[in-house]
């Protein structure tokens, strides 16, 4: 099988973080690797459980599947399988399969002589998962506190979820994880557009540089960050938005049970003007 | 430097110490809490308790401990003028009643309260014609109410908790005070109300919903508001905040009463959602028919900013509680407070 060109450089042995040499071969363009095996034999057997699940249930409808977990009054003991256990399986799948992708990632890293850049904002991805169906339920104390696997009935949980504080909107890790992910999209869109008008000159004319890009932004807003440091920023707003999404879940019940807007009062309550 | 790391660490007591501050609100609470699940699992439908919120709850729902007199004597018309409304009970259960009314509403204040010194027919008390026709609305709500109050039932307790004006009753709200003409305009919202939750959503749905209007359904059936049910944004924060309302008045979250992938639909509704519904009815007759017609008796000094009768939602009588006492029998010792056919 052909290489691309710079396949030769990642094609190194050594860098593995388990297992040395053993599994350190590809099988045509992919890398294998310990992590590689360990992901393989998650993602079957989690797979192969949510078919099973699905299976058990009432519906073969893609929307309506739903694999739920336990009832509550387990608590953080392990369900009978067709009661919320195929739940419990799959979430230490889903959690198997995400880690080794993640380790995987941080074995080709090595090898390419890279910063582990794309593994650590992967973690965060991991991390936000890690909060709902382990960290959060352990908290609360019973796993069924997760949410279900299932496009539409994994959305009933988060209304209903919301909902259990009236007003999720005044959740205050919720507003910085919104205005996070708002920001990623208009840096992104602002990012984008100015690359595309710089690379995509008007027929005849020359292809327009960093400066043309520099003078922008500098016209424009004032300042411009830089063709390196606008990706350091797309990362930082982007792990923000992830990081905040998982605070202001798991606040939500283990460490305010009320409404959110009353954990507003401190501000009603301020001595300048209470 | 080391005046550096000093500053450091105060700022780090300090928000410490902000966090973690003042036993009324404190901006966090700790596990563990107390969940309840009630819907199928997974589904989110959860009450989840802090013990401590628990706790001071149930400190204020304790029912009182009144024993009634047993049934004895000759008919209580015989010996005590001006009855209207108790005449057919026999002396023992009626001194038993009076004496259950007291350590209801005026423990302090004692009979005087509601009786003139020295002439317990006369009615040149104001308090004594509201708790006449208190008697008879606590008759209403226990006899034709059934669906809302089952065979629990409401007693004087039930609201006053011992105080001769119940805790939890509402005025309509004029609002904050504001400047003058466009630059003053709320549209009646954005002024964070104890009965709203502290939310921005309008400040007084309990006027319009308690009293005024049954129109609280603002969930279109068509994409675009080309319907039949063209609803606007401010009606349905209105909505909002009466369910804001109703939650905090019970103790429980929106889950409690309904399924929100879709808030309209019965069929997805738990049963207390029906409790409810005859609920908001039940407080809009009290304050219709018992209460507001009593705003001529009241001193100006038991009248709302505007003047208008003190009046009776939710909260009134469930004070925190998804029941009012948890659901401890309150009508059963007093049969006169059943029915109206005493």
């Amino acid at each position: 099988m052909s290489m691309l060109s710079f396949e030769q450089k990642y094609r190194v042995r050594g860098g593995t973080l388990i297992g040395g040499d053993l599994f350190d071969f590809w099988v045509g363009p992919f890398y294998v690797g310990f992590f590689g095996v360990t992901t393989v034999f998650f993602s079957f057997v989690g797979t192969a459980m949510i078919i099973w699940g699905a299976a058990l249930g009432p519906t073969w409808n893609l929307w309506q599947i739903n694999i739920a977990p336990p009832d509550l009054s387990y608590g953080l003991a392990f369900a009978p399988l067709k009661e919320g256990g195929i739940w419990q399986i799959i979430t230490g799948c889903a959690l198997g399969a995400f880690g080794s992708w993640a380790l995987r990632e941080v074995e080709i890293c090595r090898k390419l002589g890279i910063g582990y850049h794309v593994p650590f904002a992967f973690s965060f991805a991991i991390f936000a998962y890690f909060t709902l169906v382990i960290i959060r339920p352990i908290l609360l104390g019973a796993w069924g506190h997760g949410f279900p696997y299932g496009i539409l009935s994994h959305l009933d949980w988060v209304s209903n979820t919301g909902y259990q504080y009236l007003h999720f909107h005044y959740n205050p890790a919720h507003m910085l994880a919104i205005s996070f992910f708002f920001t990623t999209t208009l840096a992104l869109s602002l990012h984008g557009a100015l690359i595309l008008s710089v690379t995509n000159s008007e027929p005849g004319d020359a292809v327009k540089t960093s400066e043309h890009e520099n003078s922008f932004f500098r016209d424009a807003l004032g300042y411009s960050i830089g063709a390196l440091a606008i990706h350091r920023m797309g990362l930082f707003l982007a792990l923000s938005a992830v990081f905040w999404s998982a605070v202001c879940i798991v606040i939500s019940g283990p460490f305010w049970t009320r409404g959110w807007p009353e954990w507003w009062n401190w501000w009603l309550n301020l001595p300048i003007w209470a | 430097m080391s005046s550096k790391k000093h500053w450091s660490w105060s700022i780090l007591l300090v928000a410490a110490s902000v966090l973690t501050a003042g036993c009324e609100s404190p901006l966090i609470e700790t596990p563990p809490v107390q969940t309840v699940q009630r819907g199928f699992r997974g589904l989110g439908m959860v009450e989840i308790y802090n013990p401590d919120t628990l706790a001071a709850q149930a400190k204020i729902n304790e029912p009182a401990a009144v024993q009634p007199l047993p049934a004895g004597g000759p008919p209580a018309s015989s010996q005590f003028k001006n009855l209207k409304v108790l005449g057919n009970l026999n002396v023992s259960e009626f001194t038993g009643l009076m004496l259950a009314l007291t350590a209801w509403v005026s423990p302090e204040q004692g009979c005087n309260y509601c009786h003139v010194e020295g002439d317990m027919a006369s009615d040149n008390i104001y308090t004594k014609v509201v708790s006449r026709r208190m008697l008879q609305m606590t008759q209403e709500i226990n006899q034709n109410w059934k669906t809302h109050v089952a065979a629990t039932g409401v007693n004087c307790y039930t609201c006053h908790r011992g105080q001769p004006v119940p805790p939890n009753i509402w005025f309509t709200n004029p609002g904050p005070r504001t400047a003058m003409g466009p630059m003053g305009w709320r549209n009646g919202q954005n002024a964070p109300e104890k009965n709203v939750g502290f939310t921005a959503l309008p400040y007084d749905p309990l006027t319009k919903f308690l009293k005024n209007t049954n129109d609280l359904r603002v969930e279109p059936r068509t994409a675009l508001p080309t319907g039949d049910n063209p609803k606007s944004l401010v009606q349905t924060e209105e909505t909002y905040a009466l369910m804001v309302y109703m939650s905090k008045a019970l103790g429980v979250n929106c889950t409690y009463c309904h399924n929100t992938q879709a808030f309209m639909d019965w069929t997805l509704s738990p049963p207390q959602r029906t409790t409810a519904w005859h609920g908001i009815n039940l407080t809009k007759e009290l304050n219709n028919n018992f209460l507001e017609p009593l705003q001529p008796v009241f001193p100006a000094n038991r009248l709302g900013p505007l003047g208008d009768a003190p009046k009776v939602g939710c909260a009134t009588c469930h004070q925190n509680a998804y029941k009012p006492f948890y659901g401890a029998l309150a009508v059963k010792d007093f049969p006169v407070l059943a029915t109206k056919k005493h």
